[in-house]
């Protein structure tokens, strides 16, 4: 992994560019407690990387703060070429970040499609007064969108649910549903949040197939919190390791698994 | 009322095709749902994308007497592949989409496809695994570019781009293509189906133009099937029926075949399509009306009242008005209610509305549940057939449906009963032979023309209709001489909705004994509704009061079958429920899902060896197979229950 060049192919042949997010020297500061020092890390155009870490480990609030819901104290982010100016959520997600949750957030009562085409949101361009009017613009940009949406349910094989309320979905389902509403919003930057928790190993297989079809796909870049080993150190192609708010290791799943740090954070250290 | 095809005229698929281009031009042929839209296809397209396909193979060099392999869901663009194999002089195969690897590789080696057309990158995936062992495969086409990009094409194209290619050279390759179709004779093969194969291998059915279109041409006139008609098509592509209903009936009147979005909408897509023309094996029928009733018990107690007091009149005038016979004027003014309040509402639900013929065919289907859709006013009728002959041997003509005939011979079909009680038939639609097997096709069809279904029968001879008892294979004798006829007794079983599969034994023994799997749909809510909990299929299985619920169906079997005085040794003695499902995957069944005896009974021999020697549990370990090919192992402790049988009744009784 040499950080230097510019790009490189993957075994699997994938094309990985340039970073297109840096994370330089971020804290992040809640009161007194620490949740993120002084972390830098980058994220590379198309690849899928990991972040990692114990619980508490302050990966959740890595991607609160890549998403812009938290403003860190100190640090920069550049996202590409560009350093970012604080900004709100929607903001960022107009730039083409996109992102799950950890805790399903999606519309229960709604029905899939309808759950789907929200991610569509930042997208749409008509004004109240058009999409109260209906025909004409507000109409063809809702078929539009609509076609875009189906492309998505197409593609994560939930034409079943397609008018099922997502309240009455069995979990795995409703995690694909979320997966869609994100990649609904074409993002250039994936960011999921455990996007595994909870599933049993069908499930687990079925999503790993899914989010490495959108890399491969739509060469959408993606990063992860994701607390199953065995599927971070397949699907990925670098870790980035946090604990207590530090970063312990990063680089690619075997060097990561071969740290004797990272392996300290995860099994415990002994005491004498 | 015999519907001939002449020789020279409308006598191959092309030719069907140019007519119904021009006679039903901007008709609707095949519909497929896609990215939520029903699209459609006229007949004009539909002509130009089997030519733009056929041309395209040509480019690619398809040469006369090819067979082509095809492999997918039901989708129209591998129908038309079929045809377009036609067109070019080739020889479609459709194979199950669903077999594995291996099974692939056998029919794909014995067949000696040249070209492979798929769906999709699973089915190019099998392919690939096949081609260690099957070298004659030359060219991969697929219809669906997900996930394909970074694969080998030297020898793989998309679908697309071999008809743009194929109109590209339209000028050069047209007359080859005409030069192929005019050289197609009523008597060239026009498609190679593959049996399932309860015992030992597929074998490869040839079937000529003359078997399919004859089989068709009388089919659609027995119904009188019309270019209005519309079918939904949702079987597998490799199976007979399929092929006789999406691409012989729908070629010969016209009508429109739509394809489901994917396999597990397919209900959604009955009820939006509401066809007139419906084919299901009784299990579909059966699925679905455990649906109803599950669903029934979570309606209102005004609405569970209402569907009771309703269907019970169903129930008793139904089948009469469907039939036409005299059914007094209050009985009618009632039915007409429960229409408007219970059966028109239900209908629509299930996307049955508009079915004007119905079949089901296959196995036997429970005659309370065949009555439960015919009281509802679905005309549904049995039929009895075969790949080897085209489908249809027997079927129910209107007014004459009942549950336990399968009619009478279907139009220029002749069957007689051998001396050995085996159905034998002959017709124009009885098959060429197999393919590279003469020995079985000569022990299969006599000089003469007939051919053995293996099954055992005879016709009623009040009313001229056939009964099948059972697979003439599969009738024995028990120790005491008395006849085994274990489907006899299996299907009686299959009919309550918690039981999903029975094995009996009993050949040269005592006693009968039977595995049985419950069906995980029923069960599972009758346990939610009880508040017991399992984990899976294997600790459900084992339940104690399972095993209770199960035995009570047993006993009551038994009390029935003891009424048949030629079958009444054919009672159950002892019984276990399996822990496992039996699965294609596992070869215990085939792909349209009957039984292989034989393998079960070899496969479970120590769980057969505890049913007769007494004991109340057996440990065991099964091998199982998952659907990417992977192997694994269950272990389990099973427990065996006695069940009460009833004294056999005296011969004379």
């Amino acid at each position: 992994m040499n950080a230097t060049a510019e790009s490189y192919v993957t075994e699997d042949g994938r094309t990985i560019g340039a970073p297109v997010m840096e994370m330089k020297n971020i804290t992040l500061k809640f009161g007194g407690v620490t949740a993120i020092s002084d972390i830098s890390f980058d994220i590379r155009e198309g690849e899928i990387r990991a972040i990692i870490g114990p619980n508490g480990a302050g990966k959740s609030s890595m991607l609160n703060v890549i998403n812009g819901f938290y403003h860190p104290q100190e640090g920069e982010i550049w996202f590409r070429g560009e350093k970012r100016k604080p900004m709100k959520p929607y903001q960022i997600a107009q730039q083409g970040i996109a992102r799950t949750f950890q805790n399903i957030a999606l519309f229960k009562g709604m029905s899939t499609l309808d759950n789907i085409m929200t991610g569509r949101f930042t997208h749409m361009k008509t004004n109240m007064f058009w999409q109260a009017i209906w025909k004409g613009p507000a109409e063809r940009e809702e078929n539009l969108n609509r076609d875009i949406v189906e492309h998505v349910i197409d593609f994560l094989e939930i034409q079943a649910i397609r008018k099922t309320p997502v309240g009455r979905l069995p979990y795995g389902l409703q995690k694909r549903v979320e997966l869609g509403r994100a990649l609904a919003a074409q993002p250039k930057l994936l960011l999921l949040d455990e996007p595994m928790a909870g599933m049993n190993v069908e499930e687990k297989e079925d999503m790993s197939r899914f989010i490495l079809d959108v890399n491969d796909e739509f060469g959408t870049t993606i990063a992860l919190i994701e607390h199953d080993m065995g599927v971070v150190m397949d699907i990925s192609d670098r870790v980035v390791v946090l604990d207590y708010g530090k970063k312990i290791g990063d680089g690619t799943p075997d060097e990561v698994r071969n740290n004797q740090d990272v392996i300290d954070a995860y099994l415990g250290v002994a005491h004498d | 009322m015999n519907a001939t095809i002449i020789d020279g005229e409308l006598d191959t698929f092309p030719k069907l095709l140019a007519r119904n281009a021009i006679k039903f031009s901007d008709k609707a042929a095949y519909r497929v749902k896609e990215f939520g839209i029903w699209q459609t296809w006229t007949w004009t397209q539909t002509k130009d994308e089997i030519e733009a396909l056929a041309l395209g193979l040509l480019a690619l060099g398809l040469n006369e007497g090819d067979h082509v392999a095809i492999i997918g869901r039901n989708r129209p663009h591998l129908y038309w592949a079929m045809t377009a194999a036609q067109c070019c002089g080739a020889i479609p195969v459709p194979l199950y989409n669903d077999a594995n690897a291996e099974e692939m590789a056998y029919v794909l080696e014995h067949s000696g496809a040249r070209f492979v057309i798929v769906e999709d990158q699973e089915q190019v995936d099998k392919v690939i695994d096949a081609q260690e062992t099957v070298h004659g495969i030359e060219e991969i086409i697929y219809l669906d570019k997900r996930g394909m990009r970074k694969y080998d094409h030297t020898h793989m194209n998309a679908y697309e781009d071999v008809q743009a290619e194929g109109l590209a050279g339209r000028n050069r390759l047209e007359p080859i293509m005409q030069e192929r179709c005019a050289a197609l004779i009523i008597d060239s093969t026009c498609v190679m189906l593959y049996t399932s194969g309860t015992t030992g291998r597929p074998k490869g059915v040839v079937l000529s133009n003359r078997n399919i279109i004859s089989a068709s041409a009388s089919s659609s006139e027995f119904d009188d099937l019309n270019a209005g008609d519309s079918v939904l098509a949702y079987l597998p592509m490799a199976w007979v029926g399929d092929f006789i209903f999406s691409i012989g009936q729908c070629f010969w009147t016209g009508f429109c075949v739509a394809c489901p979005e994917s396999t597990e909408t397919m209900q959604t897509d009955l009820r939006e399509i509401g066809p007139s023309y419906f084919f299901a094996p009784p299990r579909f029928f059966e699925g679905m009306l455990t649906t109803v009733m599950i669903r029934m018990e979570d309606a209102s107690p005004l609405k569970q009242r209402m569907f009771k007091y309703f269907m019970s009149h169903a129930k008793k005038v139904g089948p009469a008005i469907l039939d036409g016979k005299t059914v007094s004027a209050g009985d009618r003014f009632k039915y007409q209610l429960g229409n408007i309040l219970v059966y028109g509402p239900l209908k629509n639900t299930l996307g049955m509305s508009l079915v004007r013929v119905g079949y089901t065919a296959g196995e036997a289907i429970g005659p309370e549940i065949f009555e439960f859709y015919r009281s509802l006013g679905i005309n549904l009728k049995q039929l009895y057939g075969q790949t080897e002959a085209s489908v249809f041997i027997t079927q129910q003509p209107d007014g004459e449906v009942r549950a336990d005939t399968v009619g009478v011979p279907s139009p220029g079909v002749e069957v007689k009963i051998a001396d050995n009680g085996e159905v034998l038939y002959r017709s124009d639609a009885t098959f060429i032979e197999y393919y590279k097997n003469p020995e079985s096709t000569a022990d299969t069809k006599d000089s003469e023309g007939w051919v053995a279904t293996g099954d055992a029968g005879f016709f009623e001879e009040s009313t001229g209709h056939l009964r099948i008892i059972d697979r003439a294979k599969d009738v024995g004798k028990m120790s005491d001489g008395s006849m085994f006829a274990p489907k006899f007794v299996e299907n009686k079983l299959k009919f309550f909705p918690n039981i999903l599969e029975v094995v009996v034994f009993g050949n040269g023994r005592d006693t009968c004994t039977a595995f049985i799997n419950i069906d995980l749909n029923a069960v599972g809510n009758w346990a939610e509704r009880n508040n017991i909990a399992y984990a899976s299929y294997q600790e459900l299985a084992a339940h104690p009061e399972v095993y209770q619920t199960i035995k009570s169906h047993v006993e009551e079997v038994n009390i029935s079958v003891a009424e048949d005085s030629m079958l009444s040794g054919c009672q159950i003695n002892r019984f276990l429920v399996l822990h496992k499902e039996l699965d294609a995957d596992d070869g215990e069944m085939t792909r349209t899902r009957k039984v292989r005896r034989v393998i079960v009974e070899d496969k479970y021999s120590d769980l057969i060896d505890a049913l007769y020697s007494g004991a109340t549990e057996i440990s065991t370990e099964t091998e199982v197979t998952y659907e990417d090919g992977r192997k694994g192992s269950i272990k389990a402790t099973i427990q065996i229950e006695d069940a009460k049988t009833v004294a056999r009744k005296a011969k004379a009784a």
